[in-house]
């Protein structure tokens, strides 16, 4: 069954809730949307709404962090990482605070309310920044884990999460660890790097490359910063072509992500595939996903 | 500490600001001037701390959202004890822990980070949040500069004090009147600075900022305020206590030269 990741966000928040007393929740005026409702309803007096002020809602969870609570801390991408992008650097990262921002509705599939809502440019914005971890998960059980998972971490960490449903992509066997990428399959004819809501479109892909003859393998980068340097590397050196692809600007996101580390490392040609510099518009999730070329046909064309 | 012991203080406090920003040749001086006094009485009467422990969970916390004033918090924080006095001649200095701007994981006895203006308020309303939430009965405090609440944050934040009803919380607006570019009125301006706190629901008290015995009582008075915030509003002079910075824009944040610190330096001592 497909499910947007801000919706296992929601969910797996409330079951840390149950455990962890400690977890407080900050909200926007959009907890319907970005899913903490339902933490809100078990846990009110864990709740706060800040309202319509996303640089105070930062900045009020640097303070509550510093007293011992584990504040996770929602809006849209756009508002997280784009309106408070100071607060965050300055009140929750450069004093290393215990923040966690789990920002939903990023990228072009927000859809309908077109280019203001539409944040491509936030793993570029969060990454740069000295402490933060930025994470960017691709399905249900993953989405779970990681949220799961930050709460034992000490430090701020950015949670890019989609509005859009997509498919299961793992069961709870699969194994995840921050800094670390997962492999699907061990073709050699290219290696598709994608993250979030584009890795089923790189999965997709790579079943009607392999109908057609062509092996590739797919690696899901779910930990954009730190970044699976390892990984990186040997794709490069075992496959014959790399092409990335992300629902974000090409500009710092992903496709720069591995690009620095193969610049740094083993220096190989890498097809970037994202949001080509220019702002999104409004539309259907899947029709901008055509439009701006971030679907599989768009990687299945580079071989 | 009585009021003549208080007043001695602030003097030594003084020193130590001027000390600062000479021998780093760079810093604010002005507004660390201004707010001298109210840190005096907050570090050495009115906080409940551990110098010897400056992480303890009880303590009352102290957020100096007008960070370019640090000066003036580490003056009070080496002369109560947590670091050496001597220290404070290494301010902004490559090697020094003290940092242009309060550091809270660098500096012992800093509770938040600060520097980027507007944003102290947010993080001491979570601080005052917790104290709530956990039933404590540590306070609060938080000093803004009265250029600083141009900034909005600063208003999204008031609003939350109230919605939350922090009265664990009590802000102290340094109001010198005096921001780089000039008057707080020419600039922009933010007054009436009361009305302004009281329709965002504090409970207002003016005083003299640097009247010792006005600055005790005042937060004598916060402390039984129930249900909501306080806003101590402080009418300040702008480099109070050295002649020549008194009210002059100029001396924001600019150090003084040797012989207008030894100036300042056998000023203050008179006044002893």
């Amino acid at each position: 069954m497909k499910k947007a990741t801000r919706q296992s966000y929601g969910e797996a928040l409330l079951e840390l809730g149950k455990k962890n007393k400690d977890v407080v929740v900050l909200d926007a005026d959009l907890a319907g949307a970005t899913k903490t409702e339902l933490f809100a309803k078990e846990f009110p007096e864990r709740f706060f709404d800040i309202g319509i002020a996303e640089a105070d809602m930062m900045g009020t969870a640097a303070g509550l962090s510093t007293c011992g609570k584990i504040p996770y801390v929602s809006t849209f991408a756009m508002f997280a990482a784009g309106r408070s992008y100071d607060q965050i650097r300055n009140s929750i990262c450069y004093p290393n605070l215990n923040v966690k921002i789990c920002a939903t509705h990023a990228g072009i599939t927000v859809g309908e309310d077109g280019a203001t809502h539409q944040m491509i440019e936030d793993l570029s914005l969060m990454r740069t920044i000295p402490n933060m971890k930025v994470l960017s998960p691709s399905d249900d059980t993953q989405t779970k884990w990681i949220i799961k998972e930050i709460s034992k971490i000490n430090g701020p960490v950015y949670v890019r999460l989609a509005r859009l449903a997509t498919e299961e992509i793992y069961d709870e066997n699969q194994k995840f660890e921050i800094g670390k990428a997962i492999q699907h399959g061990d073709g050699t004819d290219g290696t598709i790097f994608a993250t979030g809501v584009t890795v089923q479109e790189a999965l997709k892909a790579q079943k009607i490359l392999q109908e057609k003859g062509v092996n590739v393998r797919v690696v899901d980068m779910y930990s954009i910063k730190p970044v699976d340097r390892d990984m990186i590397v040997k794709c490069a050196k075992e496959t014959k072509k790399l092409v990335s692809i992300e629902d974000h600007n090409v500009i710092g996101g992903l496709g720069s992500a591995i690009s620095e580390i193969l610049t740094d490392e083993y220096p190989t040609k890498l097809i970037r595939l994202g949001i080509k510099d220019v702002f999104g518009r409004s539309g259907k999730a899947e029709e901008l996903m055509k439009y701006y070329g971030i679907i599989a046909d768009n990687i299945i064309e580079k071989f | 500490m009585n009021i003549e012991e208080l007043t001695k203080k602030a003097v030594e406090i003084r020193k130590g600001i001027i000390e600062a920003v000479y021998n780093a040749q760079s810093g604010h001086p002005g507004g660390s001037l201004s707010i001298a006094d109210i840190l005096t009485v907050l570090y050495f009467h009115e906080m409940k701390i551990k110098p010897e422990d400056p992480k303890w969970e009880e303590r009352d916390r102290l957020v100096l959202s007008k960070g370019h004033c640090s000066p003036a918090l580490y003056s009070c924080l080496a002369n109560r004890g947590y670091f050496p006095v001597e220290d404070l001649k290494t301010f902004r200095k490559i090697d020094s822990y003290l940092q242009g701007h309060p550091d809270r994981n660098k500096v012992p006895g800093v509770d938040m980070t600060t520097g980027s203006l507007g944003q102290g308020l947010s993080a001491a309303n979570g601080m005052a949040i917790v104290g709530k939430m956990d039933k404590k009965d540590y306070r609060v405090y938080c000093i803004l500069g009265d250029g600083e609440i141009e900034e909005g944050q600063i208003w999204e934040a008031a609003m939350t004090s109230s919605k939350y009803k922090l009265d664990n919380l009590c802000v102290i607006v340094d109001n010198n009147n005096l921001q780089i570019d000039g008057t707080i009125e020419e600039v922009m301006s933010p007054y009436p600075i009361d009305e302004k706190f009281r329709s965002f629901g504090f409970e207002i008290i003016k005083i003299d900022g640097h009247d010792i015995e006005e600055i005790i009582k005042a937060f004598e008075v916060a402390k039984n305020i129930k249900d909501k915030p306080t806003c101590i509003i402080a009418k300040t002079i702008k480099g109070k206590g050295i002649s020549y910075m008194e009210n002059q824009v100029g001396w924001h944040g600019k150090a003084p030269n040797e012989e207008q610190y030894k100036e300042a330096i056998t000023e203050l001592e008179k006044g002893i």
